[in-house]
């Protein structure tokens, strides 16, 4: 059996970023990869798909961006690239193609069943995402056939759709960005919008993330906020990283044509019911958005930075069309396709070790997980601060998870 | 935030509710509720309905008294009118459950409030109840709730305020979203 003192799963930026921590440290790791360098970068986005991070923003530890577009947004493929040029950089020690099949606890550590080779680790970090696997409600079984359904990790581009309708479900980030690209492609899109996050692509002349990072308000610890469970279940924001910005908040995506219905409830004898609450979710998204750009208004205030920038300004309310149908019959023909973009799983299956909630989701105290010392997790939504959800988060998280690593070596040697 | 320190006063022990929502997530099983009604048929269109346990925290619970409900339909539906519409109930679980959340909300966000009062109303064609029109539905086509609040509180956050309680409602979820309903013989 193979001796490491720690090992890596994850390929991605938060388990090369942990690599550089570690080697920085001088503790011997390896850095176990199923596929590639940014697997998931590679075959599990759709090609059109930008970061929504500016890329001034997309830093990694010791590796600011170096490019000459830092008000672009990276495509998934450049950032693939980018984290393979990373991984050369730092050294990270990477075993690809190596799927790790099982962790379980083990004297001293951890055993790790990757491929057909078991290893030994005094500690393991999971840096494996927190998007491996597309969440699809329980209604999906009751779309009548026949029907196209599929999830993001599948989509291509609009030409692998039938013509005809598409109802896309959910209005994240994921949601809103395929809908305006599913109806340029002169398939007539229904969007059912739940709870969704709306914020304008630029504000005062600032990219959006600017303001995030300026205010604060990325910066924000996960033991410092009032409802951590809602802050790690908020749908990404309903933005694309495009140059020159454009919005595609719903009001753009009414504009392009697209009809907004409510949260999909239930299909009954093929017709889906839509919720009529969707007048209350455009306006909590429309207070809260309005919440938070007042709260950069006083920031800019405070910091004698308001003179500099363009006036204070404020986005049209969500225009919910009053006669937005509550059901819409799946049998006419007039949907084709139904696109589940409704939110994404990690994928722990191979953590053999009983570190749960009752929801199966593991519990751990900013990267930390309780009840198995050695054992980290990275790559979560607000794993420590809201930037942990962003690529550039990985920098704070691996520092700190890195020192706590580092000194639970030093104590369980003691 | 502070609550024990604040000097708003709304009637709502939201040290409780806090203090509910976090023994709860650790106990989920104490979360189930059953709510419960019975009904007995009077006469034509004219019932009573009672409303006295439910279980939840894990165990039977009583209300202090029990609650009784006549429904009935008005005379211009060649009806006696000994209580309220069914449908007219449903306009005060609505505004009722909104206005329990408004003033439960305020007091988390140390809102005092001077006064709370909803108008609801519930737009109906009763061809859809009739049969004679196969493409209106039964029940309401929209349901409107008005709120006046008299608070020391802007306008943005009596909003803020309203939609939270849409948010957290019950009853707001009933009428807006499909529930299962399993009606048999006994």
């Amino acid at each position: 059996m193979m001796q490491t003192t720690a090992v890596v799963i994850g390929a991605g930026h938060a388990g090369l970023a942990m690599s550089r921590r570690l080697t920085d440290r001088s503790i011997d790791h390896v850095v176990l990869e199923r596929g590639e360098v940014a697997n998931s970068w590679r075959t599990q986005r759709w090609p059109s798909l930008r970061l929504l991070t500016p890329n001034w923003q997309t830093r990694l530890p010791g590796h600011p961006y170096a490019g000459d577009d830092p008000d672009g947004f990276m495509p998934a493929a450049d950032l693939a690239a980018a984290l393979t040029g990373y991984a050369r950089r730092i050294g990270a020690p990477v075993r690809a193609a190596t799927t790790v099949h099982a962790v379980r606890a083990a004297p001293h550590g951890y055993q790790i069943q990757a491929g057909d080779d078991l290893l030994h680790a005094r500690a393991v970090v999971a840096a494996t995402g927190a998007c491996n696997q597309p969440v699809i409600p329980e209604v999906a079984a009751a779309v009548p056939p026949p029907m196209t359904t599929l999830t993001p990790p599948a989509y291509r581009n609009p030409g692998q759709l039938p013509d005809g309708g598409v109802l896309i479900v959910g209005a994240s980030a994921t949601g809103v960005q395929l809908a305006a690209e599913i109806h340029r492609s002169g398939r007539p899109v229904t969007l059912a919008a739940g709870e969704h996050v709306r914020l304008p692509r630029t504000y005062r002349g600032r990219d959006i993330f600017w303001w995030l990072e300026a205010t604060g308000l990325l910066a924000e610890r996960y033991d410092q906020i009032d409802d951590l469970t809602r802050a790690r279940h908020l749908p990404s924001p309903q933005l694309t990283g495009t140059t020159p910005a454009t919005m595609t908040d719903l009001n753009s995506l009414i504009a392009q044509g697209i009809r907004i219905v409510g949260r999909l409830g239930r299909i009954t004898d093929g017709v889906a019911q839509f919720s009529g609450s969707l007048a209350n979710t455009c306006a909590l998204a429309d207070l809260k958005m309005n919440r938070f750009l007042t709260r950069a208004d006083e920031w800019a205030t405070a910091s004698g930075l308001n003179d500099e920038l363009p006036p204070p300004h404020r986005c049209a309310p969500t225009h919910v069309d009053p006669r937005a149908p509550l059901e819409l019959d799946l049998t006419s023909g007039e949907i084709t396709t139904v696109l589940w973009a409704t939110g994404f799983r990690p994928d722990h299956s191979w953590l053999d070790i009983p570190v749960r909630d009752r929801k199966g989701r593991i519990r751990h105290d900013g990267g930390v997980v309780t009840g198995a010392p050695g054992l980290y997790v990275l790559g979560l939504p607000v794993l420590r601060t809201r930037a942990s959800t962003y690529i550039h988060g990985a920098a704070g998280d691996t520092h700190a998870v890195a020192r706590h690593l580092h000194s639970y070596l030093g104590a369980a040697r003691r | 935030m502070t609550i024990t320190d604040s000097p708003v006063n709304n009637g709502v022990n939201v040290e409780a509710l806090l203090g509910a929502r976090e023994a709860l997530s650790a106990a989920p099983e104490a979360a189930d509720f059953t709510w419960r009604a019975s009904c007995t048929w009077r006469n034509g269109t004219h019932s009573r309905s009672t409303v006295t346990s439910f279980s939840g925290l894990g165990a039977e619970q009583q209300h202090r008294v029990t609650y009784e409900f006549d429904v009935d339909h008005p005379e211009c539906f060649a009806s006696e009118d000994n209580g309220a519409t069914p449908v007219e109930y449903v306009l005060v679980g609505l505004a009722g459950c909104l206005t329990a959340g408004v003033a439960a909300v305020a007091q988390m966000r140390g809102i005092q409030l001077r006064s709370v009062t909803a108008a609801i109303e519930g737009q109906m064609n009763v061809l859809g109840i009739l049969g004679a029109d196969p493409d209106i539905r039964n029940g309401f086509e929209a349901v409107t709730v008005r709120f006046a609040i008299d608070a020391d509180a802007s306008r943005e956050d009596l909003e803020a305020l309203i939609a939270q309680s849409q948010k957290r409602s019950a009853v707001f979820d009933v009428v807006a979203n499909p529930t299962k309903i399993l009606v048999e013989l006994a």
